[in-house]
């Protein structure tokens, strides 16, 4: 798609630079020139939102750092020395905490978009895997970010989940050892938490330009997932999708700056306003609303490296969506029963976060496997039938037909089938 | 071009597989004190024993000492909780061990254990539960009065730790 570009520099002084380093060509192919599908909704505004987070988390996590002491000693006072002295600590540190859940509540918005319309189908699979690389790397990133206050949350969110690895057979209690740097959790593992924390946004980042030039190279999906055919089939990205991506992020900060300024605390757990203390665990401990899910599955196993294991394979089975999934057809728009069981997932992901958040008794432990089960089922034996069973609506043949006629069936029902949709 | 490509070993083959196999022990030498540096240094191995006087311990009360940064359930039990313990068939436990193997001969009222949940690390809330010993309230597991599991997730029991009496009220951990 981001072929050669058509980029002519004006000044004398571009003209020289431009034919030592053609950044200009690059930025201007990429971001300018570069045509998306005239479709695009709303929901294709959340990588835009996404890039713009993860600078905004590396800026605001940049100024931590600097008013930051990370030793077991020192590390929650040196937090609350930023929240209550330092010049606008409170506000780089709300903006931080808050910046991971919208970081989170974006990119699960973005991860369903791509579910709903196909988006990991060939020939963009190498562009969702990457996707779900860059997930893996914000939990661990988030998890481990969530640690330095050192509040009482902190402290055992790290012992439990470092222990997930004791699970391992034979080497399990080796590599908690050598995760912890001694017997229990302590300032070895504080120092080497903030030093990761420190270096996994940038290997994000590292992972997005990969994702975002997959991305160039396959093009975009759009709402229909039938391929651009022709001009007439997209837009350049400037001015279309510029203002559009910036209006959706607007709307975006202000939710943010809700959360900031109004409820900074509302996502969090009081019980971190606690210092550590390794003697006592808190009586309810959860984790950020964002991991509840993985957490209901983790408590829904009744045995431990059973449990870890699912609750690892809930992630990895997301690697194998493209070659789970059997149906041609991309956009569940077009897909009757792929959609009613999209929605049934949503439901169920809702729902095991939900559980996540209650004690683990009762029928909230039934509840959580039976949702466990249906999360695997989903993936595992309901995406691979579907494709076999469903007959899926005509699609259109073009996204331009599809904008300008309507995606009424009506419209394209007497036509075959795209062969690529 | 002519003279690559042929069946005969040449110099360069050589340099080739010399060249990649020091580098590949060079690699190794390197990742070796990359991963080691994490471990426990000998500061932190070298253990540190702690001595507890057990006399104010009330019966029925149960003292939690740290011990390698980890808390340490010291339990003066009460006949009823012995009793309990040891009136447990052995076939109703998840991991199998007698409450004898478990205490010290002669010093049957006191259990020592490390206070980890062995699920994943939590410390249990002493006195609760069905089996009047401990509950973790992370993920629900249950102890009974010899530290012994009862119900998951937690896959083992209570790790008792290597202790010694130094007398009747005085005991060394470590």
């Amino acid at each position: 798609m981001s072929g050669h570009s058509t980029y002519q520099p004006q000044s004398r002084f571009m003209k020289w630079f431009e034919a030592r380093l053609p950044v200009g060509a690059l930025i201007h192919s990429s971001f300018v020139a570069y045509p998306t599908p005239r479709n695009l909704n709303y929901w294709w505004t959340f990588g835009g939102i996404l890039t713009f987070m993860l600078a905004a988390q590396i800026v605001t996590g940049v100024v931590l750092a600097m008013h930051y002491t990370p030793t077991s000693k020192e590390a929650f006072d040196s937090v609350e020395q930023l929240m209550r002295d330092v010049n606008y600590g409170w506000l780089f540190r709300y903006v931080h905490a808050n910046g991971g859940s919208m970081f989170f509540l974006a990119v699960y918005i973005h991860m369903f978009r791509g579910l709903y319309y196909g988006s990991y189908k060939e020939p963009r699979e190498v562009l969702w895997i990457l996707g779900v690389i860059i997930f893996v790397l914000m939990v661990a990133t988030a998890f481990m970010g969530y640690v330095l206050p050192w509040g009482q949350m902190s402290f055992w969110a790290a012992t439990v989940i470092t222990n997930l690895f004791s699970a391992i057979p034979l080497f399990g209690n080796a590599i908690t050892l050598w995760l912890w740097g001694g017997f229990a959790v302590d300032q070895p593992l504080l120092q080497r938490f903030y030093s990761l924390h420190y270096l996994l946004p940038f290997m994000i980042a590292g992972v997005v330009v990969l994702h975002v030039w997959a991305l160039h190279v396959t093009g975009q999906n759009n709402p229909t997932g039938v391929d651009v055919k022709s001009d007439k089939d997209t837009v350049p990205f400037t001015p279309y999708a510029t203002v559009k991506d910036g209006f959706m992020l607007v709307c975006f900060l202000i939710l943010y700056g809700w959360f900031v300024f109004y409820i900074p605390n509302y996502l969090g757990h009081s019980d971190n306003y606690i210092p550590a203390n390794p003697l006592q665990t808190p009586s309810h401990i959860v984790p950020e609303w964002y991991f509840l899910p993985f957490y209901a599955i983790l408590r829904a196993i009744p045995s431990k490296l059973g449990g870890v294991a699912v609750m690892f394979g809930s992630i990895f089975v997301l690697f194998f969506v493209p070659w789970l999934d059997t149906s041609k057809v991309r956009s569940a728009k077009y897909r009757p029963l792929y959609r009613q069981f999209f929605w049934v997932l949503v439901v169920c992901c809702v729902g095991l976060g939900y559980l996540g958040s209650q004690a683990p008794e009762g029928g909230f432990v039934l509840a959580a496997r039976i949702l466990t089960a249906y999360y695997f089922l989903h993936f595992l034996v309901i995406l691979p039938l579907l494709g076999l069973v469903e007959k899926p609506r005509a699609v259109p043949s073009s996204i331009s037909e599809s904008v300008l006629k309507g995606s009424a069936p009506a419209a394209a029902g007497t036509r075959a089938p795209d062969r690529n949709g | 071009m002519a003279a690559t490509g042929t069946a005969a070993t040449t110099r360069r083959d050589f340099l080739y597989i010399a060249t990649a196999t020091v580098g590949a022990v060079g690699a190794a030498a390197t990742v070796w004190p990359l991963i080691s540096q994490m471990n426990p240094d000998a500061s932190v191995l070298a253990l540190a024993a702690i001595e507890v006087d057990l006399a104010p311990i009330a019966q029925g009360q149960i003292l939690t000492v740290k011990w390698r940064g980890k808390p340490v359930f010291i339990s003066h039990r009460t006949k009823k909780e012995i009793d309990e313990a040891r009136a447990t068939p052995l076939s109703q436990l998840i991991d199998p061990q007698t409450d004898e193997a478990r205490v010290k001969k002669d010093h049957d009222q006191w259990l020592v254990v490390i206070g980890i949940c062995t699920h994943l690390g939590c410390v249990p809330l002493g006195h609760q539960g069905e089996y009047d010993g401990w509950f973790c309230p992370c993920h629900g597991s249950l102890y009974d009065t010899s530290g012994r599991v009862r119900r998951g997730p937690a896959p083992t029991n209570l790790e008792v730790p290597p202790y010694e009496f130094l007398a009747d009220t005085k005991v060394r951990i470590g």
